[in-house]
């Protein structure tokens, strides 16, 4: 450690007198000087895309202290009452308890459309904070060991946050809301053997039912967000014990981390972040509607808006219902398989499984047993950057579809042909996708090679005595250079026997991706070559 | 750049480097890690008056914050909500939010800032070590774990220890019938395949619930239907809604294909189909009159009602089920009796 505290003694005055004593009063009590030691001058590197998991953690604690405050107006009973608040449009109308609470916080408790406002973009931001973090996680590779585990936590977080999104989104029980309850007791109800059953129990009768809405706010209130707390607290402590990764730079190893203390540096930056994050939602909460639930009017079966939307983390599980062409169910055994709902119910399985399992994958393909601390720029993992972007791009599509309706609407062009176009992209763009980032990937490497070795194009030209024009190259620092320099090769596996003199499938596989990894590479510079472009 | 070389975990350990089918792990980097930059000197670190005016500039913004706060406070009382007013919702939200958000903002940009050009500003190092635990303490971990072991007799005295993983996993059981009443004990599956429609049920407006005469419906016109006595139900009104909502359409006769099984269940080119969508059960709400499409703005299945509702797009796999309706002797629309299939989204037990 090379941490120093600065010990320059000062005369102790009042205040500090009694914080002294207040600190000995705590400590004798919690051996709360363990916990400063440990965690006090801990030190955290510095990066823009750190702060992705910040802005996620506060999203989360600003959705905590808003929901509090609209639990103690929402009353989420399904009976029927006749509207008599203060929204004239409304006035008579047979609606819901629940939507009747949701409406009077808007419109008969002052700062309660606020507080609804704050509750629902802080939700946007959560997921969307969360989702960025992933992805800046993937694509710099620090899920790999020791974080595999944090990563799947991480994960988990994620699905927790869209159901709770989820969950929440139904409680007003407005039209939109109850539309989208439909649209997931229809996606239930084509489970095979139990769907109807599932759908029975969890609206209490036939949809709609008087229960459901009471269960989604047990659920959204309760047991969710006391899952996520627990699961957020094995990420913060894996966070701890694992320390943080950084980029690569000047005196930065695999052994070290470099940056700011906990006490005060980060400590100011991370709590000062906090209210730069929550007074940005509060800006725009105080700027812009959102989800305005007056206009849809209470839930009915039958009515049904145009360009219904869910919130921006389901769209991608709406599109992937819409890209199914017609006709996909058959009856066989005399039971019915509507492959409509269930394929694309698998194929969201499976991408969300494939993001939770990638870090295996990758370990198992290099075979990398050793710790990694040092960030990968992304462009010096050409093939896992391209499978994140044939991974986005997948999901882009997806996303897109469930706006067919709208993009047909606003750039006049037929809802068919909207569709169609995706479900081709569907295929073709993901391949696209990692191609064309895996080559963008290399070409990148090649011109940190180039500038590595030769320095960089500064624009200005000399002419030679000799008549010759050049451009002169300015040189990196060494510094400079070092972050260019610093990165992991990886070669491709050969095929070799294992101790039973065997060549297994498994290895043959092995080997084959790891061909596919890591045939195409640009090696990093090595001393020699460096030493020989300076002369 | 300090370069471990591949830590042996414990499978590997126990196996001999040349037989493992390798790594695919190179570890030649030769160019060496120049150490630290030097270090960087703010404004602030060099002109005492800079670090002044910092001062000056963060306490403005933790005052702005406090401010903030106080117009917060101000605005709840000063823009009260009128009932009635949309206006005054709006200037209460806007007014009580910007003061929150600069009393918010101001903490934030103030602390930031503090940390940014007034803290001690040097770059520190700790070093990081193995994740797994020392040797020593691993070594304790697994003596500890043998040690109970040999005291409780886990793995000696089978007989227990498996009667005892059989009971933990039978606990769980009776939470699977504990749920049951979730809903009430009716079947469900004889429920989703009848509807309020019955022979004779008049055909009324949603949400009037005013009767519908077969002379009301011109040609190119739409209702949206229910059953008459749908809207005096006193319970399961929604839930009889969602299953017995129909669309009413009259087109002209002669561009109406019929199946010879299905002609008399039109009455002078009128026709009603079940609305909730055959794919997840939105209401099928959307009807284009030149076309006689219908379109489901949810996921855009689109029903050609032309055609007996059969799909021409979207990913619905079933056309929309139709309700045969006649006339009674006042001349009203009538079902001649409930559908002939389940209505709304697939189901397992659909064809049972």
């Amino acid at each position: 450690m090379t941490n120093t505290l600065d010990n320059t003694a000062t005369e102790p005055g009042r205040g500090m007198r009694f914080t002294g004593w207040a600190a000995n009063y705590v400590d004798e009590r919690t051996s709360a000087s363990t916990a400063v030691k440990t965690l006090g001058r801990k030190i955290f590197p510095d990066h823009w895309s750190f702060m992705l998991g910040e802005v996620a953690l506060y999203s989360f604690v600003v959705l905590l202290i808003s929901g509090t405050f609209l639990t103690f107006f929402y009353d989420p009973s399904m009976t029927e009452v006749e509207y008599d608040g203060s929204y004239l449009p409304l006035k008579g109308i047979e609606m819901s308890v629940a939507y009747h609470t949701a409406l009077d916080i808007s419109f008969d408790v002052r700062g309660g459309l606020l507080m609804r406002q704050v509750h629902h973009w802080s939700a946007l931001l959560f997921v969307a904070a969360i989702g960025l973090h992933m992805l800046r996680v993937f694509f710099t590779g620090a899920f790999r060991k020791p974080r595999e585990l944090n990563w799947i936590v991480g994960f988990l977080l994620f699905v927790l946050a869209m159901a709770l999104g989820f969950t929440g989104y139904s409680l007003p029980d407005d039209l939109l809301s109850g539309n989208g309850l439909r649209i997931i007791d229809g996606m239930i109800k084509a489970f095979p053997v139990v769907g109807v059953w599932m759908s029975y129990l969890f609206f209490g009768d036939e949809f709609p039912g008087v229960d459901v809405i009471q269960r989604l706010y047990v659920l959204h209130i309760m047991l969710l967000p006391a899952i996520l707390i627990a699961t957020l607290a094995i990420h913060m402590v894996l966070l701890i014990v694992n320390k943080h990764t950084q980029f690569a730079g000047p005196g930065r190893t695999n052994d070290n981390v470099v940056g700011s203390p906990v006490l005060p540096v980060f400590a100011a930056k991370a709590g000062g972040f906090f209210f730069l994050v929550f007074g940005v939602i509060m800006l725009i909460a105080s700027l812009f509607t959102i989800n305005p639930i007056w206009n849809y009017g209470p839930y009915d079966p039958s009515p049904v808006s145009a360009g219904t939307q869910p919130d921006w983390y389901i769209g991608f599980a709406d599109g992937a219902l819409r890209l199914i062409p017609p006709g996909w169910e058959f009856v066989a055994f005399g039971y019915t398989w509507p492959m409509n709902i269930l394929v694309p119910t698998v194929v969201l399985i499976v991408l969300l499984v494939s993001v939770a399992l990638y870090p295996f994958f990758e370990a198992w393909v290099t075979g990398d047993k050793r710790e990694h601390h040092i960030a990968d720029r992304p462009r010096n993992a050409p093939t896992r950057t391209g499978i994140g972007a044939a991974g986005v791009t997948f999901y882009a599509v997806l996303w897109a579809a469930a706006s067919s309706d709208l993009i047909a609407t606003h750039f006049g062009l037929s809802i068919e042909g909207v569709i169609t176009t995706l479900q081709v992209l569907f295929f073709v763009s993901p391949v696209a996708a990692y191609i064309i980032t895996k080559r963008t990937c290399l070409a990148l490497q090649r011109k940190d090679r180039e500038i590595a070795l030769h320095g960089y194009e500064s624009g200005r030209i000399v002419r030679l005595p000799g008549g010759e024009y050049i451009e002169v190259h300015e040189q990196l620092s060494d510094y400079e250079r070092w972050k260019l320099l610093d990165y992991t090769e990886y070669q491709p596996l050969t095929v070799r026997p294992n101790n039973q003199g065997k060549i297994t499938v498994g290895t043959r596989l092995r080997a084959s991706m790891s061909r596919w990894f890591f045939e195409d590479r640009v090696e990093p510079i090595g001393a020699k070559e460096l030493e020989d472009s300076r002369h | 750049m300090a370069q471990r070389p591949p830590s042996s975990d414990l499978v590997t350990s126990e196996m001999p480097e040349e037989n493992d089918p390798g790594t695919a792990v190179v570890t030649s980097n030769s160019v060496s890690n120049p150490g630290l930059e030097p270090e960087h000197q703010r404004v602030t670190d060099l002109d005492p008056r800079e670090e002044k005016k910092a001062e000056r500039r963060i306490a403005l913004f933790f005052t702005l914050s406090i401010v903030g706060s106080l117009i917060a406070a101000v605005a709840y009382v000063v823009f009260p909500i009128i009932p009635g007013d949309m206006r005054s919702v709006r200037l209460n939200n806007m007014f009580v939010g910007l003061g929150l958000a600069v009393g918010l903002l101001g903490v934030g940009i103030g602390a930031v800032n503090w940390a940014k050009s007034l803290m001690h500003g040097h770059e520190l190092v700790e070093e990081r070590h193995p994740t797994r635990g020392d040797e020593e303490t691993r070594k304790t971990a697994v003596e500890m774990f043998s040690q109970a072991n040999k005291e409780s007799g886990f793995t000696r005295r089978s007989l227990v220890r498996n009667t005892l993983v059989g009971a933990l996993i039978a606990t769980p059981i009776p939470a699977v019938v504990l749920f049951r009443d979730l809903a009430p004990a009716k079947d469900p599956i004889a429920l989703m395949k009848q509807t309020m429609w019955a022979e004779g049920v008049r055909l009324a407006k949603d949400p009037s619930g005013v009767p519908i005469k077969a002379s009301e419906v011109t040609i190119g016109s739409a209702f949206h239907v229910v059953p008459e006595g749908l809207m005096e139900l006193e319970k399961h009104r929604l839930e009889e809604k969602a299953k017995a909502a129909v669309l009413l359409m009259r087109l002209p006769v002669d561009e109406l294909n019929e199946s010879a099984e299905r002609a008399s269940w039109s009455y002078q080119g009128i026709v009603a189909y079940s609305k909730i969508c055959t794919h997840v059960g939105c209401p099928v709400a959307l009807y284009e009159q030149q076309t006689h499409h219908l379109l489901c703005p949810c996921h855009q299945s689109e029903f050609d009602v032309a055609n007996e509702c059969e799909v021409i797009f979207g990913p619905a796999a079933r056309p929309l089920p139709q309700l045969p309706i006649t006339i009674d002797a006042e001349g009203y629309l009538v079902a001649q009796s409930d559908f002939t299939e389940p209505v709304g989204p697939s189901f397992w037990e659909r064809e049972l």
